[in-house]
């Protein structure tokens, strides 16, 4: 499935912000080719701005975001649910061929090959039988099943997750996480925002621990120290209405 | 023969009614796609809005050159691209949201128009602008309803995929380098391009009721976007028939007679249509195992 190499995102010097108000603040680093990270943090840290801010659909106050062996329209992006007009009446089917939207454009029809990829993929995510149910009547859990449907279909090298996991039965999470690691084990680049502690310990090998600012990013076990994250609560919560302005150099 | 009377004949016998049914008839085919994504985006207010806001832009073609089919249709198009373009824009960079940014366009247009209407006409050229005269409607006035008509459903079905997109997943369009923002303007273009054409017919206030109450009406018919699209087709037809019917036999202003047709058919929807209607959530089937 996957031919070229994997690509990886390098961070120069990033700042995002709301209202002058940094969400995410001087951020350097790079999501290395092929690695599976977790974004890790309390609560308006900058998790969802940064994925955000990768995918462009924030520009940067300072810094830049550069993709390096992919283009703009590589990357699988899944938003948190909030984001997504449930009540829009689409049917199972129809979201999960938007997957196919690199393929076939916004013209072409889709054929009888293309809608077989697309039932194989609900068929991956377990919705075999609900192609034509319309979104609002689904539950949480399969309404992310058919987003996953979707990123499969749209076979990216680059995936970007945020909080796929919430609100969401143990058992779709198990199934979920096995896919991930699947594209994972594909070569894909993947990158997710996850706020539950042992998950991340146990199925994430990389995370990088975010309070506006890096407090830390490496492999899992390095990073998710005591000490760490009481360096993120603490950074957390120096954040003020009243800020100066930041004299760092952008 | 009766039934020829009531329902044939008028339109047999004078050419009037035959060219107000052909005139409707494309107004509803080419507004239902737009009134069902009005509807669907949570804008059905805009529409009125819109029609608000092509008035001053009528008013100075109307000013510069009487009833001039031409010089009302361009004013009201380069008025209502004028507002969509500007509030939208003033939407998208600033943090005023897109209705209160549409609402300040449209309310000192329509200043503007009455304001230009009353200069120049009598309240008799006024209320021709607010609620038009199907039953006058010339050849000129049907081709460029039929044109409009075949533009709207042209590009529509050219950017329906990127519509749907976008109303469902705004960030997914942007993610893919896919053009939301374009397809969002050509759509409020359409919006205005079929409340031109239609204000000659019913004028500028009644035409969004043909656009917005059938596709409100088809959210009770079917649950598929193309669905509520064919069903708001079929009943704007319906009212505009209906309508036109009513007014030749009771002698009744035309166009508040559509708008109330269709306002009975949609009174009808609420009360007995398939989905979410009253009747179906008082007769709903027994529920199933699983």
């Amino acid at each position: 499935m996957l031919k070229r190499s994997a690509p990886s995102i390098r961070l120069d010097n990033l700042t995002l912000s709301y209202r002058r108000h940094p969400a995410v603040h001087h951020l350097s680093g790079s999501f290395q080719p092929g690695s599976f990270t977790a974004i890790f943090g309390p609560n308006g840290a900058g998790k969802s701005t940064l994925l955000k801010g990768i995918v462009g659909l924030i520009k940067p106050d300072s810094g830049r975001v550069a993709l390096e062996g992919i283009g703009r329209n590589d990357i699988g992006y899944l938003p948190q649910q909030s984001a997504l007009d449930r009540s829009f009446p689409m049917r199972v089917l129809d979201v999960a061929a938007m997957g196919l939207w690199r393929k076939a454009g916004i013209f072409s029809s889709i054929g009888r090959r293309q809608l077989g990829d697309v039932e194989a993929a609900l068929a991956a995510v377990g919705l075999t039988g609900f192609e034509d149910r319309i979104i609002g009547t689904l539950s949480g859990g399969q309404f992310q099943r058919a987003l996953f449907a979707r990123l499969l279909l749209q076979d990216t090298r680059l995936i970007l997750l945020d909080e796929p996991f919430t609100a969401i039965d143990a058992r779709t999470m198990d199934e979920l996480l096995g896919l991930i690691a699947r594209w994972h084990g594909e070569g894909r680049t993947v990158v997710t925002v996850l706020h539950d502690l042992d998950i991340v310990r146990e199925r994430i090998p990389e995370t990088l621990l975010l309070a506006r600012e890096k407090v830390a990013w490496g492999p899992t076990v390095d990073v998710l120290t005591d000490a760490n994250l009481a360096r993120a609560r603490r950074l957390h919560e120096a954040f003020e209405d009243n800020a100066e302005l930041c004299e760092m150099p952008a | 023969m009766a039934l020829y009377d009531l329902i044939l004949g008028p339109f047999l016998e004078f050419g009037f009614m035959r060219r107000a049914l052909m005139g409707c008839i494309a107004l509803s085919i080419s507004g239902a796609p737009i009134g069902v994504f009005l509807v669907l985006r949570r804008m059905s207010l805009m529409g009125d809005v819109m029609a608000h806001a092509i008035l001053p832009g009528a008013a100075i073609g109307f000013l510069l050159s009487g009833f001039s089919l031409f010089a009302m249709t361009v004013g009201g198009v380069a008025a209502g691209l004028l507002v969509a373009l500007g509030a939208g824009a003033i939407a998208r960079t600033t943090p005023l949201r897109e209705d209160a940014s549409f609402a300040a366009f449209y309310l000192v247009s329509l200043g503007l128009g009455v304001m230009i209407v009353s200069i120049k006409g009598s309240n008799i050229d006024l209320l021709h602008v607010l609620f038009g005269n199907v039953l006058a409607l010339d050849d000129p006035a049907i081709y460029l309803i039929g044109g409009i008509a075949t533009v709207t459903l042209l590009t529509l079905a050219l950017i329906y995929r990127l519509l749907v997109a976008e109303c469902f997943d705004p960030g997914f369009l942007k993610s893919v380098g896919g053009a939301g923002g374009l397809a969002h303007f050509l759509f409020l273009a359409l919006v205005v391009l079929n409340l031109v054409g239609g204000f000659n017919a019913l004028g500028t206030l009644m035409v969004v009721g043909l656009i917005v109450l059938p596709a409100a009406s088809a959210r009770f018919w079917s649950e598929s976007v193309p669905g509520q699209i064919a069903a708001a087709a079929v009943i704007g037809i319906g009212s505009s028939l209906v309508g036109l019917l009513v007014s030749y036999h009771a002698e009744l202003p035309t166009s508040p007679a559509i708008i109330l047709a269709a306002g009975a058919i949609h009174a009808l929807s609420i009360l007995a249509g398939r989905h979410g209607s009253f009747a179906s959530q008082a007769l709903r089937a027994r529920h199933l195992r699983g």
